[in-house]
């Protein structure tokens, strides 16, 4: 278990108010001056030896991310952007940041504004968070008023001003580029890629794109030293992560432990064990709803970081675990989250548009057991018809879980799934074939 | 699933009030020169605050002039994002979460309560006009599944009981507490909690 000294987040339960002085007390604004004054450079540089991988799900390496905004700022201002648009099912980490870690945020964006030349930052809040992004106005208010933020800000020379921007209920908002289309006020609908943000980006000018946890660690690995964060966890997959476990748990919460700690020790010491024990699990989603499915086979000896769950086939995400045990319908459990996928996506792209709707209504025809075998099999081509073939990743996103489902429990789905499809037998059913070739003989 | 219909009925005028102008001027204030147009969601969300939760389309044409942007760019907005709602809700807007974390958890125990004490069906107000109710997906706090939203407060770690106790005590006037229904601090690990304790007994 990770010690208590090299957590980040020491508010994360609240237990200390999340008030300037308090923060202060949590080391939070000492000697970022000093980190400021040792230049843009040195700054990429030690996030860059830190390997801090993005928190946000894609974990793309935040040094390499900032060096590629350009080093002079042109005719066009620069940006950064934090995505606090949290609404991975499974993912509640960014809330309890924004609630209870204002400063930490605020202090990483004040460093990476400077790192990257951007003078105006916008946190992009999903709208259900209101209360959470009164509680962030509210510290920015007060960082204001200490001129941490603003005009000449800590007295380095450097100009911020930090502003609120509430999403309005989209998932696909998360997405960066749909994120940028709807923080210039039109419906979140991603863009193509290239041109990279980091060059086109917000109001066409140059934007960096991070998510809140991302920042907010980085003033503490700048302060205790990029060695200190790369000791813990392997190499590329350094640091520490928030896990939120919910689901079939005896005590779901969110903890921030070590990269690469194991699954079931992550799940017994902190989350109090599966309701009704180890054995009794079924499977796991390891990093937020997107992310293909682990059974429990796999889930006794994985490590929870980015490029074990690579090897496993599938991602670590948001670090959103959720866990189902065996109580639960399975397939009915990715039919409800194909259902969430059908809700958001934005319809710009017909695969994923159609698609997703169909996933849903296969899955729950396949938990109510009405399909035919052989639709096993067409379900998952439709996933592979979905994944690859979209503007954005959300037909990745939405195709991953029901791969996940076919993948490690295509036996459960056939087992229930036993309508014959065999014309001959069922010719009361009409859909299933062309009725005149009923009467010929050999059709 | 969202409330995406249009109200038949529909008021003739719109205006905003003084406290919605100076919130407004404030966000436009935010964006750079040329680029109001980035208001508009937050504009959207002041006239439905005034506007009894909903939004008329009389308010869809003001913001637009408001922000000189053409009408039919604020229509494709409120129509796009789900919590913009296009008819008029209850008093307390319940959502109830019914995503994978929550459904794990019951939250269909909570929509059996909400059709059995508020109304049989979805966007539907209860019988003294002051609930409505809907499924909603994920709100982001899954660690306290199952949970729901009323307007802009979120109820967690329910289940059917304490929702029932949380309905009457609405149709009683009163606003109940928000937060954790079984006591526990935020999202720590009830009885488990194993990391900063340091802090906790500080």
């Amino acid at each position: 278990m990770l010690k208590d000294k090299d957590r980040i987040f020491q508010n994360l339960y609240n237990d200390s108010g999340a008030d300037l002085g308090s923060a202060k007390l949590r080391n939070d604004w000492s000697g970022t001056k000093d980190i400021l004054e040792k230049g843009r450079e040195w700054i990429i540089n030690e996030v860059k030896a830190s390997e801090l991988r993005g928190r946000g799900g894609a974990g793309f390496p935040t040094g390499l991310k900032w060096s590629f905004a350009p080093k002079e700022v042109g005719s066009r201002p620069h940006y950064l952007v934090i995505n606090a648009d949290e609404s991975e099912p499974g993912t509640c980490k960014d809330r309890d940041i924004l609630r209870f870690e204002p400063h930490k945020l605020i202090e990483g964006c004040l460093i990476a504004s400077y790192a990257v030349n951007a003078h105006k930052c916008y946190i992009y809040i999903r709208g259900e968070y209101f209360n959470e992004g009164q509680k962030l106005q509210t510290a920015i208010d007060e960082a204001y008023k200490n001129n941490l933020i603003g005009k000449n800000a800590l007295n380095s020379g450097w100009d911020l001003d930090i502003y609120i921007h509430y999403g309005a209920g989209a998932y696909i908002c998360g997405e960066e580029t749909a994120l940028l289309e709807s923080l210039e006020g039109k419906k979140g609908q991603p863009r193509l890629k290239p041109p990279f943000p980091a060059l086109i980006g917000l109001y066409g000018c140059p934007t960096i794109i991070n998510n809140v946890e991302t920042v907010a660690a980085v003033p503490s690995i700048l302060r205790r030293g990029a060695k200190w964060f790369s000791s813990l966890g392997r190499p590329k997959n350094t640091g520490t992560k928030i896990y939120c476990i919910s689901g079939n748990v005896n005590n779901p919460c969110n903890v921030e432990e070590e990269m690469g700690i194991p699954l079931k020790e992550l799940i017994e010491t902190h989350a109090g064990g599966v309701v009704g024990g180890w054995d009794n699990l079924k499977a796991v989603i390891p990093g937020g709803s997107s992310m293909p499915m682990l059974p429990k086979e796999i889930c006794d000896n994985i490590k929870m970081d980015f490029d074990a769950c690579v090897e496993n086939k599938t991602g670590l995400g948001t670090a959103g675990i959720v866990v189902i045990n065996n109580d639960q319908d399975i397939i009915k459990c990715m039919a409800r989250i194909a259902r969430f996928y059908k809700h958001e996506s934005c319809g710009q792209c017909t695969p994923c548009r159609e698609g997703s709707g169909w996933m849903w209504r296969m899955l729950e025809r396949m938990a109510a057991g009405e399909a035919t075998p052989d639709e096993v099999d067409m379900l998952f081509d439709v996933t592979k018809q979905i994944e690859g073939h979209t503007i954005c990743a959300f037909g990745e996103g939405s195709s991953w879980p029901v791969q996940g489902l076919i993948r490690h429990f295509k036996d459960e789905i056939l087992e229930r799934n036993k309508f014959d499809p065999v014309v001959k037998k069922q010719k009361n059913i009409p859909y299933l074939v062309d009725q005149h070739l009923l009467e010929k003989e050999n059709a | 699933m969202s409330i995406k219909k249009i109200h038949k009925e529909q008021p003739e005028t719109f205006e905003f009030n003084k406290k919605s102008m100076e919130a407004a001027n404030k966000i436009v204030s935010n964006y750079p020169d040329g680029r109001q147009q980035s208001a508009v969601m937050a504009l959207l969300y002041i006239a439905q605050r005034q506007h009894d939760n909903w939004i008329p389309l009389k308010a869809m044409k003001y913001i637009a002039k408001f922000l000189d942007m053409p009408y039919i760019k604020v229509y494709e907005v409120a129509t796009f994002y789900s919590m913009y709602n296009l008819s008029p809700v209850g008093k307390y807007f319940f959502q109830v979460c019914t995503t994978t974390p929550c459904m794990l958890r019951g939250a269909y125990d909570l929509v059996k309560v909400c059709k059995k004490k508020i109304s049989k069906k979805e966007n539907e107000l209860s019988e003294d006009g002051k609930i409505s109710w809907m499924e909603v997906e994920c709100l982001g706090a899954c660690v306290n599944a199952p949970m729901m939203q009323v307007n802009e407060d979120y109820y967690e770690d329910l289940n059917d009981k304490k929702l029932e106790e949380i309905i009457d005590t609405i149709y009683q006037n009163k606003i109940p507490k928000p937060g954790s229904y079984t006591g526990r601090i935020n999202a720590e690990p009830v009885d488990n909690r194993k990391t900063l304790l340091g802090n906790k007994n500080a």
